[in-house]
């Protein structure tokens, strides 16, 4: 006999929720039901139908949302982050479009008009520098550069960082030990002086060049972490029935374990471009990094130190932009850092 | 019947999240005789734990807009901090889930075992203290106690951990032990010792022990009477016999007969059907509707929250049921079901 | 625990001989370092066949670098490429410059970031924790060198309009800075601004970690354990709560201690620091590889002594953890 006997009332319009069928829930012997706590379970797997008619007047949601929905919700929970997003997207399109919007060129000289102090006439509300040339103009051709020579650095670092964690944590073993050994190598060497080494032995005659060296001093973090979650995730049960069903490593490795660690890498992403754009800047500044005439904040501001104290915004705005670049970018990387790492609820006390 | 030990009245405790406010104890009342040991049965998030937690003033972040918790006379809810410490630890001790992430990791056991005696009983001298420390330990019976004092958490057993937890309870001879979930995170061969080392507490204390568990098979080894609860409000209070073998409410029904028997044949485990309810926005009426098999979809189960009635003569029981009376036509134990079947 | 030390010290030699050889050859390969000799009026050929003689630079890159490890071994590390200056003494002068003032500030970041790390933790969602993990923020945010140019101007400014010099904004010492007490009260002097500027980066990052360590620590059961106990809050927070915060921070600040050396670099360049930093950038500069190969292994030995430290200090502190 069939233990329970499912019966459905409808009364007007509302209808009372059906009893699931008896295989839905595991068995009291595991009273324990999912650990979600007093909130419920707003990410309900809800499966069968007859589930899906459990409806409440209020409060949960039969349905599961992704992931990353849930994610981009907690994200624009945090007001600082969604500001600086939107301040960063602005930056952005300004130095994409410094071209259009610069009110003169980078390098147009007026020497009727040099070391003007910041002033609105003649739009020179950055002033101008010692041969006459806009500040303005060249602020924003700089954080131009500064931003995509950022970004090239983020990106190509995270590449070869993750590319080298997956395969040792993948592969494990001797690869592992491998890679493991020469990311150890590389960290007993001081960063930032290396990197001041291989700029000034290499030379930096391009920004591209510039970016490359920056790129291979940023990579070992993300290894590490992307190396862990792989470890981790390895030993998951998905992963041995995926390759029980066949599916060859580089799937495995694309298709499952890799979505796992974006949220860590994404993160960390973040955070790289803010750490490159200081590097960069400190760089430029000695005079290793991007070579004049490419603009560059950091070479703005190595230029102007001379005249530095008297007159100020040679020093003053490109810092600035810098500064609040790096900012936005930090609280934009800790917003998503809460958003995809949500074991850390913050209950307000 | 002599005056309970502890006697908590329309508690109700919310907590403020990013997804709104939870309410999760509302007016639960029971109280607790001295030397008895009183079950706390409920799903995760039915409230078993925080009532106990926020009376103890172990729940930071919570807000008790009502309610009181009588302990010797005195409302611990009202209590000044320095008062309620006194308390803690001493009179009324507690025992947590997980005794590996419970125990400080760099200190010796030994040391937080003394802790608790020394907090509370100034004056002594580390000597009498360690003393102590060793006699607690024999008594919850962890071997070679002389040499263990001075081993940290890790180099315990997880079991042994649980122990030392209990000696650390008991160190102080309490009124009244609260244990939350002691054997949830252990091997069935070792919750089976450690029920015997809360029996022999008990003997050592004559503490009466609150025993929050979801474990029915531990409430009906230990327990003399049990609090049934669910979505944060107590739904059934009677002795243990009652609880099991004549329950009056549709949760200890559905909980009653998902047990795997041993005794009966059964073709299929009969879980209670659907989720627990959402905590910020609970269901109306009755919280347990939605999944009640004995509410026929009646209005007043979706309308209105029963109150906790008494059934049947004596105070002794009670449940929180607009059909309460219903169930013992209805109520069916999974061995009678069985039989039929057959 | 000796078998551990022992073992550590072999691996990190191997690793050790492996990067020097790897940054010799890059750094001897790329670039002529005698270009600027080379094309420079008044040096003759002669001076020219000498270098290249006394430096083998005609040699392959392999035999050169086993000449330089000779050098790094038996000779002071070799002697500057140019003027033959040997290496180590010098290197060793400015080294301790260095490390007065890296020491110094490490030593005052590690106890503010601490205190205010801790104290966050403890009110949490406070007035002063917002404006603290805000200041954190800023103090990520900001480039070091150009933090150091500011101050460096501001300071100016103040004497400008005041006639009120604060501090000196340049230098290690005085021209003629005395001896004694007056010599490290003087050097002290010169020394504020640049520990400044080190301790703002280091106080914003660190605070924010012993903010986030505490907080970890504040939730966990065994702090609940203890107030379960009755213990006073104090009592849960010094005894339970810091103790086990503390242990990663101890490591932590080990395991900077190269990107710290690095750092140094900039700090002395804005300020004239006669000290390693300036010294590498000198190198740099005109492209000497032999004391920039010098200062890179120095520091690398020290960075991986300062990484052992780091081992047996977190070992001893947290007993879970077994070094073998």
């Amino acid at each position: 006999m069939r233990p329970q006997d499912r019966e459905e009332v409808a009364v007007g319009s509302e209808s009372v929720g059906r009893p699931a069928s008896a295989h839905g829930q595991v068995g009291s012997l595991a009273l324990q039901a999912e650990p979600e706590g007093p909130l419920g379970s707003p990410e309900a797997v809800v499966a069968s139908p007859e589930d899906l008619a459990l409806v409440y007047e209020a409060g949960v949601e039969p349905e599961a949302r992704s992931q990353w929905a849930y994610a981009r919700i907690r994200f624009f929970r945090h007001k600082l982050a969604v500001v600086s997003l939107f301040v960063l997207i602005g930056l952005g399109l300004v130095a994409a479009f410094a071209k259009q919007i610069a009110p003169y060129g980078f390098d147009e000289l007026d020497l009727f008009n040099t070391t003007a102090s910041p002033t609105l006439e003649g739009k020179h509300l950055f002033g101008t520098d010692l041969l006459g040339r806009d500040y303005l103009s060249r602020v924003l051709f700089g954080m131009r550069t500064s931003l995509w020579v950022a970004l090239f650095v983020a990106f190509l670092s995270t590449a070869i960082g993750t590319s080298i964690g997956a395969l040792a944590g993948y592969y494990g073993g001797v690869i592992d030990n491998l890679l493991m050994r020469f990311t150890d190598l590389v960290l007993t060497l001081p960063g930032f002086a290396v990197l001041l080494t291989a700029a000034a032995f290499f030379g930096t005659s391009s920004p591209l060049k510039v970016a490359v060296i920056l790129a291979l001093l940023f990579w070992t973090a993300i290894a590490r972490i992307v190396r862990g979650v792989f470890l981790s995730l390895r030993e998951k049960e998905y992963i041995e029935a995926a390759k029980a069903s066949g599916a060859g490593d580089m799937r495995i490795i694309l298709r499952h374990m890799l979505p796992n660690s974006l949220g860590p890498i994404i993160v960390n992403t973040t955070l790289v471009v803010a750490l490159a754009i200081l590097t960069e800047a400190a760089l430029s500044f000695l005079g290793f990094g991007i070579q004049p005439p490419n603009p560059s904040l950091g070479s703005l501001i190595q230029q102007g130190q001379g005249e530095g104290t008297r007159l100020w915004w040679l020093v003053t705005f490109p810092g600035l932009t810098i500064v609040a670049i790096a900012l936005a970018i930090n609280f934009v990387g800790d917003g998503l850092r809460d958003a995809l790492d949500p074991t850390q609820r913050r209950v307000r006390a | 019947m002599p005056d309970p030990i502890l006697s908590i009245r329309d508690l109700t405790v919310e907590f403020e999240t990013e997804d709104g406010v939870v309410q999760a104890v509302t007016d639960v009342t029971y109280d607790l005789q001295p030397g008895e040991v009183l079950g706390v049965v409920g799903e995760s998030g039915s409230g078993k734990s925080v009532s106990m937690l926020s009376v103890l003033g172990l729940s930071p972040s919570a807000r008790i807009p009502k309610g009181e918790a009588i302990f010797k006379g005195e409302d611990l809810l009202k209590l000044s901090q320095k008062r309620l410490r006194e308390i803690r630890g001493g009179p009324m001790a507690m025992i947590f889930q997980d005794p590996m992430t419970s125990l400080n990791p760099v200190l010796t056991v030994g040391d937080q075992i003394a802790e608790a005696v020394l907090t509370h009983n100034l004056g002594t001298s580390d000597d009498d203290a360690r003393k102590r420390t060793v006699e607690l330990l024999e008594v919850v019976g962890v071997p070679y106690a002389e040499r263990r004092v001075d081993q940290h958490p890790h180099e315990f057993s997880g079991g042994m951990r649980q122990r030392a937890m209990i000696a650390m309870a008991i160190a102080n001879n309490p009124s009244v032990l609260v244990a939350d979930e002691p054997t949830t995170a252990l091997d069935v061969t070792i919750q089976a010792q450690i029920v015997e080392v809360l029996k022999a507490a008990r003997e050592e204390t004559h503490a009466a022990i609150v025993l929050i568990t979801h474990d029915l098979g531990l409430i009906a080894e230990l327990a003399d009477r049990v609090v049934v609860m669910y979505a944060g409000r107590v739904v059934e209070l009677s002795d243990v016999y009652t609880i099991f073998n004549a329950p009056r409410h549709p949760y200890t029904v559905g909980l009653m007969n998902s047990l795997a028997r041993l005794d009966a044949e059964q073709e299929w485990l009969e879980p209670i059907p659907g989720q627990p309810p959402s905590m910020i926005a609970p269901p109306p009426g009755c919280a347990f509707h939605p999944r009640c098999s004995f509410s026929h979809g009646r209005l007043v189960c979706r309308t209105d929250i029963p109150g906790l009635r008494q059934i049947g003569e004596g105070a002794a029981h009670h449940s929180r049921c607009h059909f309460a009376e219903e169930l013992e036509e209805a109520h069916v134990v999974a061995g009678a079901a069985a039989e039929e079947a057959r | 625990m000796l078998a551990f030390i022992i073992r550590r010290l072999l691996y990190s030699t191997v690793v050790l001989v492996l990067a020097s050889f790897l940054v010799f050859t890059f750094v001897t390969y790329s670039g002529d370092p005698l270009a600027a000799l080379r094309i420079a009026p008044n040096v003759s050929q002669l001076t020219v066949k000498n270098v290249i003689e006394r430096k083998h630079l005609d040699d392959p890159i392999p035999k050169r670098y086993l000449y330089w490890v000779q050098d790094a071994v038996t000779n002071q590390f070799g002697s500057t490429l140019l003027d033959n200056r040997p290496i180590l003494p010098e290197l060793w002068r400015v080294m301790k410059n260095t490390l007065q003032l890296v020491i110094a500030a490490q030593l005052l970041v590690i106890i503010f970031a601490v205190l205010i790390g801790v104290y966050s933790a403890i009110r949490q969602y406070s007035p002063f924790d917002y404006t603290a993990t805000g200041f954190s923020f800023l103090g990520l945010s900001t480039p070091v060198f150009w933090l150091a140019l500011m101050v460096q101007v501001i300071v100016v400014q103040i004497f400008e309009h005041t006639g009120h010099r604060l501090f000196p904004i340049a230098n290690l010492s005085d021209v003629d800075p005395g001896t004694g007490l007056h010599f490290w009260i003087d050097r002290a002097h010169h020394l504020v601004l640049p520990v400044f500027v080190l301790m703002v980066a280091g106080i914003a990052g660190y605070s924010r970690y012993m903010r986030a360590a505490m907080l970890e620590v504040i939730n966990s059961d065994y702090v609940r354990t203890a107030r379960a106990k009755g213990l006073p809050e104090r009592r849960v927070m010094m005894k339970h709560a810091l103790r086990n915060a503390l242990i990663p921070l101890v490591t932590l600040v080990a395991l900077d201690f190269g990107a710290i050396l690095s750092g140094a670099v900039i700090t002395e360049t804005v300020f004239s620091l006669d000290g390693m930093g300036l010294y590498f950038y000198n190198a740099l500069l005109v492209n000497d590889p032999y004391p920039v190969m010098a200062w890179l292994m120095i520091t690398a030995v020290m960075i991986v002594v300062f990484n052992l430290i780091a081992d047996i200090a977190y070992g001893l502190l947290d007993p879970r953890v077994r070094l073998d």
